[in-house]
């Protein structure tokens, strides 16, 4: 199981029956693949749609539905479409009970990055603000280190922040840790790692309990 | 109260330097048609208000690529690698916004009201201190209303007088801009006549469209993009 897949796997167990949920661009938007077909559960797609669910059968696809990552996608019985504004009340208001998330670099504090690089990426903040700032439970979703090895999980974000003390939980590909008054604390290891190996690609401090084990 | 055009006569109202509001969250809701009669007819140094940019080489990106816009207030473009190219070249100017607050700053343009109260992105750096405000003890960011001269929107069906129904999440801001500008072109390709739309499922009323084009036909542009299929 590549590391990408071991990430959106473990993801997928976040998600609670009843409950509203919003994926982010890129690995979140990978996690509806993994959710059972008659799960209760209404994905919210800030575009406009409560209850959008997996790609449409070819037959069935429609071009003017989609979700918020442009997938043609089919949607549950109880679904609904609204405006932007619709939309972003339901966000704002806190009805969005889980949102999954990307991040260029998440801290010790639960401060969330994903928006910005200056002088490399600007694309715009799109609705990531609105969800990391208003969403009761963010889990971020990022490979544990950059592409060239550095760490993501740090001790103080240094690129603009997307929403500060946001952050509940982060799932890499090494281990699953909960941002808590203490500090972040190790819950699961989701691969053979030593408690130094997996500090020494971690910049932030990491609490890891004795009864946490690999799996 | 028949507010049929043609589509030269439509986009024929828009002078140069116009600031003109155009639906679509990526391509579902975008008005290609309107936009392709637009860029044939060549206005310039215009204002566009969208929540992104199109692909390159479709909708909006035609007139950016054609140098007829001088300024883009959009919240994301990621999608677009030529529009973030002429923005990182100064030949675009762009204004984000986070995209519910754009689409609110619409909405309270469109409700005729001048700007609303939020706490969205406060310590960060999309805010200005004198963008905060204290009021009874609470501090607040202040977030101006966002008009526009013109609206180009698409509708799924319509009727003469310019009732609008919009299909799926084709509807995104398109309410919300019919509202803000003052002068709304709408297209659709299903123009029925008074009576034949159901009153209770009207998205936009037609006292805010000024202009309707009915098209012959949906373009393949309206069609499915085989690169958003997942095999």
């Amino acid at each position: 199981m590549s590391a990408t897949d071991r990430i959106i796997a473990r993801a997928a167990q976040e998600i609670v029956p009843g409950s509203i949920v919003n994926l982010g661009i890129g690995l979140p938007t990978q996690v509806i693949h993994e959710l059972p077909e008659r799960m209760d559960v209404l994905i919210h797609a800030e575009n406009g749609v409560l209850g959008a669910w997996k790609q449409a059968e070819p037959e069935l696809m429609d071009p003017f539905l989609i979700d918020s990552a442009g997938a043609y996608v089919a949607t549950r019985p109880g679904s609904a479409f609204f405006d932007s504004a619709v939309s972003f009340a339901m966000i704002r208001r806190g009805k969005i009970d889980l949102t999954m998330i990307g991040a260029f670099e998440v801290d010790q504090h639960g401060n969330l990055a994903n928006w910005k690089i200056p002088g490399k990426f600007s694309p715009g903040i799109g609705g990531a603000m609105e969800l990391a700032q208003k969403t009761p439970r963010i889990v971020v979703l990022t490979t544990h280190c950059d592409k060239k090895g550095n760490p993501k999980i740090l001790k103080q974000c240094r690129l603009p922040l997307t929403a500060a003390g946001c952050v509940s939980r982060i799932i890499t590909e090494k281990a699953v840790i909960d941002v808590t008054d203490d500090g972040l604390v190790v819950r699961e290891k989701l691969e053979a790692i030593s408690d130094e190996a997996l500090r020494a690609i971690t910049e932030a401090d990491l609490i890891i309990p004795a009864s946490v084990e690999a799996v | 109260m028949n507010k049929q055009q043609t589509i030269e006569e439509a986009i024929g109202q828009i002078p140069d330097g116009a600031s003109i509001m155009v639906g679509g969250f990526g391509s579902p809701g975008t008005p290609f048609s309107l936009i392709d009669e637009l860029l044939r007819q060549g206005q310039r140094n215009l204002t566009l208000i969208k929540n992104d940019a199109n692909e390159a080489g479709i909708g909006i990106s035609k007139l950016i690529e054609n140098g007829q816009v001088d300024r883009l207030i959009a919240t994301h473009i990621g999608l677009n690698r030529s529009v973030i190219e002429m923005m990182n070249s100064g030949a675009l100017e762009v204004e984000f916004h986070p995209q519910g607050i754009f689409a609110e700053k619409i909405r309270t343009a469109g409700a005729g009201s001048f700007g609303f109260l939020s706490d969205i992105g406060m310590e960060s750096e999309i805010t200005r201190p004198e963008q905060l405000l204290e009021w009874q003890g609470q501090r607040y960011k202040v977030e101006m209303a966002l008009r526009a001269d013109f609206a180009l929107i698409h509708a799924a069906h319509a009727d003469n007088y310019g009732n609008l129904i919009y299909r799926g999440t084709a509807i995104n801001f398109s309410p919300l801009m019919a509202m803000a500008a003052d002068q709304v072109i709408a297209e659709t390709a299903d123009c029925q006549p008074p009576g034949r739309l159901e009153p209770a499922m009207i998205h936009t009323p037609s006292a805010f469209v000024s202009s309707l084009v009915l098209l012959p036909a949906l373009t393949n542009d309206y069609g499915i993009m085989e690169h958003h299929v997942r095999h």
